[in-house]
């Protein structure tokens, strides 16, 4: 059986793991031995010879990321490392399974990567709806701190390090890195023009890692273990395991931690139980709502970075929602471009305008009231939002969805447009 | 202007913030706590965060859960988002109507219910879902939303 380092000491009941039987499964043994044997550029170079990329959508390889900290006696201080845990993805929910399952992996995780880069505080940037995983978070921390593994002098390595918890209000924007920067200055969560990267000038000026749940909780296990060990995880190119999901109407909708680059036939099949009795799979939306639609000719794709950038889509968050041969494909992407239309800032006119004016569209085709012209003018948006011309990624995700459904499902789009209704409905 | 007890419960959060601003997010939570929603007396609050009622209000006017007009005594946030409108969504909606003979954005003539729209709430694998105030509802069907607003009647 492969190894599952993240989950594997997840209780059935899902009952939190508390500091002691964190402890008793081995845990808060990677803090020590970065503490007590490894210097933070040690800890930086584990990580980067580990190859993780960055679980929060972007995929970036997280020790490289880090190497942008100003190091040294005469670096910027505080400096701060903040967890995202704004997890508002559509069709997202792994990072919920974590904190709510395991705190102590991820806070052990957060206290040695904030030691890699010698930050002083840092953060937990939680949604406002995970109400359970900040009460468990916030008892985990008291945990901590009364156990030293917070607070002044950690275990008596010299290092010390305060962590909070921010629990936010709502708006998707929030998780783009740099907006969710503005929140905790408690500005408007506009995003910020880059550069100046959050590595060299992030919150409150000072330099800044911003790193995902998923991320995060891999961090212990890698010091324990090595580099080598999680290279050795996976199969494919890409490192470690990946919380993967499958939302949508499959016989067992859920989450697994697998060896990065599974194939989404096995996914759907072995573990989500394939379709349900009287649906027909129909297409899949492989890394949360931001990512592009996939057909049946890709469902021997390997859930890795590499090898869904090539099939046309990106892993994204990894979790991915299934359309059945029953939903209406039109109304799929109609339903993805009122999230995006809804959760735009308004900081850039092509996002602010052109989301409310592609949801219109695709609402009127939905409708039966589209017009063959439309087709076009939705083309002409996705070029418009593509990337380079706004300030953030939100725009140039929304579009990822609707440039490949309207590809793969223009037979679906002309027959509303020249049925004048909905064949589903 | 902020009550005595919202006052010291907005001090309490300040203590942790590295600059006032920083809380304010908190002390409208505060408000809203108290008060259900955040009324134009926000401009009372703006003076302990050191920022002008404008830039306050800017902030509260930017979240979709601060609310700046009156609510019903209990928030109804129902997931709209993809997997739960896949796996019926309207259901949900229609139900509530039915029930409450109100749709997302609208209160009940009694202050009881208001139902708002909500993006995914990161319950994908147990769609449809949705909150009430701050308990989460999985696996909704007709029957189970006719269930939990008797709890709360
Ligand atoms: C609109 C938008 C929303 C985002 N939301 C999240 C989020 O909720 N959680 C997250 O980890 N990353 C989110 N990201 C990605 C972050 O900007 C950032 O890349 C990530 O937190 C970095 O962490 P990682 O390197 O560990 O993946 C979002 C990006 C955009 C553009
Ligand atoms: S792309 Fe959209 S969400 Fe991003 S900054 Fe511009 S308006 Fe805001
Ligand atoms: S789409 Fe409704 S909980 Fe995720």
């Amino acid at each position: 059986m492969a190894e599952r380092p993240l989950t594997k000491d997840l209780r059935p009941d899902r009952v939190p793991l508390s500091l002691k039987e964190y402890e008793a499964a081995g845990g808060y043994q990677g803090l020590r031995k970065a503490l007590k044997e490894m210097s933070p550029k040690d800890v930086q170079k584990v990580v980067t010879d580990s190859n993780l990329r960055g679980r929060g959508g972007a995929g970036f390889p997280t020790g490289q990321k880090w190497s942008f900290v100003p190091m040294g006696e005469d670096a910027p201080r505080p400096k701060y490392l903040i967890c995202n845990a704004d997890e508002m993805e559509p069709g997202t929910f792994k990072d919920r399974l974590l904190m709510e399952g395991n705190p102590h992996q991820l806070l052990e995780g957060m206290i040695i990567s904030a030691y890699a880069i010698q930050a002083d505080v840092s953060y937990i940037f939680l949604r406002w709806a995970y109400k359970l995983a900040a009460a468990i978070l916030e008892r985990a921390i008291a945990e901590a701190y009364e156990n030293n593994y917070l607070g002044k002098n950690i275990i008596g390595s010299g290092y010390s390090l305060e962590m909070y918890i921010h629990t936010s209000a709502g708006r998707y924007i929030c998780g783009e890195e740099t907006a969710l920067l503005n929140a905790l200055e408690g500005k408007r969560a506009t995003p910020r023009a880059k550069p100046p990267f959050p590595q060299v000038c992030g919150l409150w000026g000072k330099p800044t890692i911003v790193n995902n749940v998923e991320t995060l909780s891999n961090i212990s296990h890698i010091v324990t273990n090595g580099p080598h060990w999680f290279n050795g995880l996976s199969p494919s190119a890409d490192t470690g395991t990946k919380i993967y999901g499958v939302s949508g109407k499959v016989k067992r909708p859920g989450l697994w931690e697998l060896p990065m680059g599974v194939t989404i036939r096995e996914l759907l099949e072995e573990h989500a139980g394939g379709m349900r009795d009287g649906f027909r799979f129909r297409s899949v939306i492989p890394g949360g709502a931001s990512t592009e639609f996939l057909a049946e000719e890709h469902l021997d794709v390997k859930m890795d970075y590499g090898s869904v950038q090539k099939a046309g889509s990106r892993l994204g968050t990894g979790t991915m929602i299934v359309i059945d041969d029953k939903t209406c494909p039109i109304g799929a992407m109609h339903n993805l471009e009122v999230f995006f239309a809804r959760e735009s800032c308004g900081w850039c006119t092509p996002c602010r305008e052109g989301l409310r004016w592609i949801e219109q569209i695709l609402r009127a085709i939905e409708n039966g009231e589209g017009e063959p012209e439309d087709i076009e003018v939705l083309e002409e948006q996705c070029r418009r939002l593509g990337p380079g011309n706004t300030f953030c990624a939100l725009a140039p995700g929304a579009v990822e969805p609707l440039q490949s459904g309207l590809k793969i499902f223009r037979e679906d789009l002309e027959r509303h447009i020249r049925e004048k209704k909905c064949p589903w409905k | 202007m902020p009550t005595d007890e919202e006052r010291r419960q907005i001090e309490e959060e300040l203590k942790k913030a590295a600059f006032k601003q920083g809380a304010c997010v908190d002390a409208l939570k505060i408000v809203q706590r108290h008060r259900g929603w955040v009324s134009d007396e926000i401009r009372g609050v703006a003076g302990m965060l050191d920022m002008t009622p404008d830039e306050l209000d800017g902030v509260a006017t930017f979240y979709s859960l601060i609310f700046r007009r009156p609510v019903g005594k209990h928030v109804i946030l129902v997931c709209d988002s993809i997997s739960c409108w896949i796996m019926g969504y309207e259901t949900v909606r229609e139900q509530l109507k039915r029930r409450l003979g109100i749709g997302p954005g609208e209160t009940t003539t009694d202050g009881q219910f208001t139902v708002l729209p909500i993006s995914c709430l990161g319950a994908c694998d147990h769609a449809p879902a949705m909150m009430v105030d701050d308990e989460l509802y999985l696996d909704l069907t007709g029957e189970r939303i006719d269930e939990i607003l008797e709890k709360y009647r």
